[in-house]
């Protein structure tokens, strides 16, 4: 009996013996659905068609860039295949487009979806599945949410912050000011109002002295800014997407109204927003920025632009380098590649999920100096932080600290 | 009393963008009976062709004519090409159509052009007169072109027998056929008339909406809710709505901020001025269904 005993726990220890050796051999590759030794699958949805399809091109760069990584030899010896599919702006076809590419072509992730309404809409689904809904691209303040939502990531920095950044300057500098705010009727502009009136403070609401709406089917803005004017405000605060800043901007200079103009960064792209505003209209408004704006002349040398550049010509010659969304794309996708690199050959979801909560101060290309990418298991806010910026000529000049969410 | 002054200038102003394209929707019901919701997406992409030609170096004038021009081609090719094969088919086919025709200039205009929107040049110079605080310089000639087509095209239908002809193939197809009318000819001529009529509108809008692939969207909106105010079969009416929606939206608005102002209750503002200005068009329709200026067809069964 004992003799049997004996070997009973010779061959338990054994079994001890070789279980370290195994057990790395175990970790270093493990897969989920979606990726294997030769290949990670990555989905995507984006607005190609539909009102919002400027916003395309933000998929397109993504996607090229992965075209970019898989020519230099892939992501850790994989090749990414990159799935994209369109949404139309539309939350029913996004849900569509969402299972498409989790059950039929079984990506690893979903990464960058785009749009308020659109994420808002898969959130749940993703979440139920554990798939990673990851680096979403919208700023709305809810995707940090750990605890109700664990695989769900936004990646810009959110309109309530922003916002209470810009309420806290505009106090600091004149307590009295009289505030005018022209805001879109939508989550969007209600996302930004609200954090600007939490930045305002219950004591100072009565410093807003006019707050005009205007849908996105409202072809010009031309009679709010006359409403705004005739406030007798001294401080703008222009909650608008790019068409309708550029025109405000316009209506503003037209018709003699100069107040000191704040301009949410949805809109600070100088293509799209200030030169066709007009840049003399356009001098001295102030904008919170986290991105270089790769037309600036400032950062003509910035070895990161460069990088874009090269990028832009070689893999998006057909692009228009002057469209903010391939700075934006080129930036994100970036992200993403650093998080599945730090995930090494443990590519499960909840180790990508885990990786993504365990950025450390990474320097995503074209962020501004001094914006670093940071996330913890219980901050899934990865860019916190902000620099105010004025319009210079043609240029943004920077001025003050970078600002972020805790110093609020 | 300035704001209002402002108010109802800047209201005539959208009112003559809505107007335009009004326009360019009563000529096409005119000549073939359909309205088209294309047309919007059509003007649009007229709008790109003349941009590209200014940025060629071609100067505003000679570039908005040749523009006029290539829509004509266009709006005559897509009858000839497109329609033709679909004539008396179901009402239901044709708006199929129409609204396959939508998505195809927008996302032909998107992939060609990209979705950056672009400024476009003002023919009108950026001069300084008494009351220029009010409207603007394109504003103005803007109004002035509206009124101009308006007078060009009621001169053409009631004066040319083109015209009548015109307006005979698409009341009476049967009969129009009888006396000699070629009426599948018509039918084309009203397409690349409209075409021409919608570039000349875009051109207009361009500079102050600016130019990308959604302009017209809400646009082609005001211009069937103006068009419908004023009677679909008359331009003088279009053109009266065109501008009656563009100032009761501004109006809407403005006493409704006004009331909030003095005492402090919301009950319309921005957010439903056009919900307002479409309640007053429904209105208007249920009195006159034939519009405020439209001739009532009376059928005999």
């Amino acid at each position: 009996m004992t003799h049997i005993k004996r070997r009973t726990v010779l061959a338990g220890l054994g079994a001890f013996a070789v279980t370290p050796v195994f057990a790395p051999a175990i970790a270093q590759k493990r897969y989920d659905e979606g990726a294997s030794d030769s290949e990670i699958k990555i989905g995507n949805i984006m607005p190609y068609s539909g009102n919002a399809s400027a916003y395309g091109v933000i998929g397109r760069t993504s996607e090229a860039v992965m075209k970019m990584v898989n020519e230099n030899g892939g992501l850790n010896g994989r090749k990414i295949n990159f799935i994209t599919y369109d949404d139309g702006y539309s939350p029913p076809k996004a849900v569509e487009m969402v299972r498409k590419l989790v059950e039929e072509d079984k990506v690893l992730l979903v990464f960058n979806p785009l749009g308020t309404p659109s994420n808002t809409a898969i959130q749940r689904y993703l979440n139920t599945r554990k798939v990673p809904q990851l680096f979403v691209a919208t700023g709305a303040s809810k995707w940090g949410n750990p605890r109700q939502f664990p695989w769900t990531m936004g990646w810009q920095p959110d309109y309530a912050t922003e916002a209470a950044i810009y309420a806290k300057h505009i106090l600091a500098n004149n307590a009295n000011a009289k505030i005018a705010v022209l805001m879109q009727n939508d989550d969007y502009g209600k996302d930004y109002f609200n954090g600007f009136k939490a930045g305002l403070g219950a004591a100072n609401q009565k410093n807003l002295v006019q707050v005009s709406t205007y849908e996105v089917t409202d072809p010009t803005v031309d009679s709010q800014m006359i409403q705004l004017k005739n406030s007798g405000a001294d401080v703008f605060f222009n909650i608008t997407t790019p068409k309708f800043a550029a025109q405000a901007i316009k209506k503003a200079a037209e018709i003699n109204w100069k107040p000191i103009h704040y301009l949410n960064n949805v809109s600070s792209s100088f293509a799209s927003v200030l030169k066709p505003a007009g840049i003399e209209n356009s001098q001295g408004i102030i904008i919170a920025l986290y991105r270089k704006d790769a037309n600036d002349p400032q950062w003509a040398n910035a070895p990161d632009i460069a990088a874009w550049k090269a990028f832009m010509a070689k893999y998006m010659p057909q692009g228009d380098i002057r469209d903010d969304g391939h700075n934006y794309g080129f930036s994100v996708a970036h992200t993403l590649l650093q998080t599945l690199k730090q995930a090494g050959d443990n590519l499960t979801r909840e180790n990508v999920m885990k990786e993504a909560a365990n950025l450390k101060n990474y320097e995503a290309p074209l962020l501004l100096p001094g914006i670093k990418i940071n996330t913890s298991a219980t901050d899934f806010y990865p860019i916190q932080s902000v620099q105010l910026a004025r319009v210079k000529g043609e240029s943004f000049e920077l001025f003050g600290n970078v600002l972020s969410n805790e110093s609020v | 009393m300035e704001q209002l002054i402002q108010q109802i200038a800047s209201g005539l102003a959208s009112g003559a963008i809505y107007a335009l394209l009004a326009l360019a929707l009563v000529m096409i019901f005119t000549a073939t009976d359909h309205l088209n919701f294309a047309q919007g997406e059509m003007a649009m992409f007229s709008t790109y062709v003349c941009w590209q030609l200014i940025q060629l170096g071609v100067p505003f004038w000679p570039a908005l004519g040749l523009t006029i021009v290539f829509s004509f081609i266009l709006g005559l090719s897509i009858e000839r090409i497109i329609l033709r094969p679909l004539h008396g088919s179901p009402i239901l086919s044709i708006v199929v159509v129409f609204i396959g025709l939508l998505a195809i200039f927008h996302s032909l205009a998107g992939s060609i052009w990209s979705h950056t929107i672009k400024t476009f040049p003002s023919p009108f110079p950026n001069v300084s007169f008494a009351g220029s605080g009010y409207i603007g310089a394109h504003q103005i000639g803007m109004i002035a072109v509206s009124l101009i087509m308006l007078f060009a095209l009621f001169a053409f239908f009631r004066f040319t027998p083109l015209g009548l002809a015109m307006r005979a193939a698409a009341q009476n197809p049967v009969s129009a056929r009888l006396v000699g009318v070629r009426v599948d000819w018509m039918l084309a001529l009203g397409w690349g008339l409209a075409a021409s009529i919608g570039a000349v509108a875009g051109a207009m809008v361009a500079p102050v909406v600016y130019l990308e692939p959604n302009m017209m969207a809400s646009i082609l909106l005001y211009g069937f809710a103006g068009a419908l105010v004023g009677g679909i079969s008359s331009p003088g009416g279009a053109v009266f709505g065109g501008f009656l929606v563009g100032v009761l939206e501004n109006l809407v608005a403005y006493f409704g901020n006004l009331t909030e102002k003095a005492f402090g209750i919301y009950i319309v503002g921005n957010g439903e001025k056009l919900t307002v200005a479409l309640i007053i068009v429904i209105a208007i329709l249920t009195l006159k269904p034939a519009g405020l200026f439209g001739r009532t067809t009376v059928k005999r069964v």
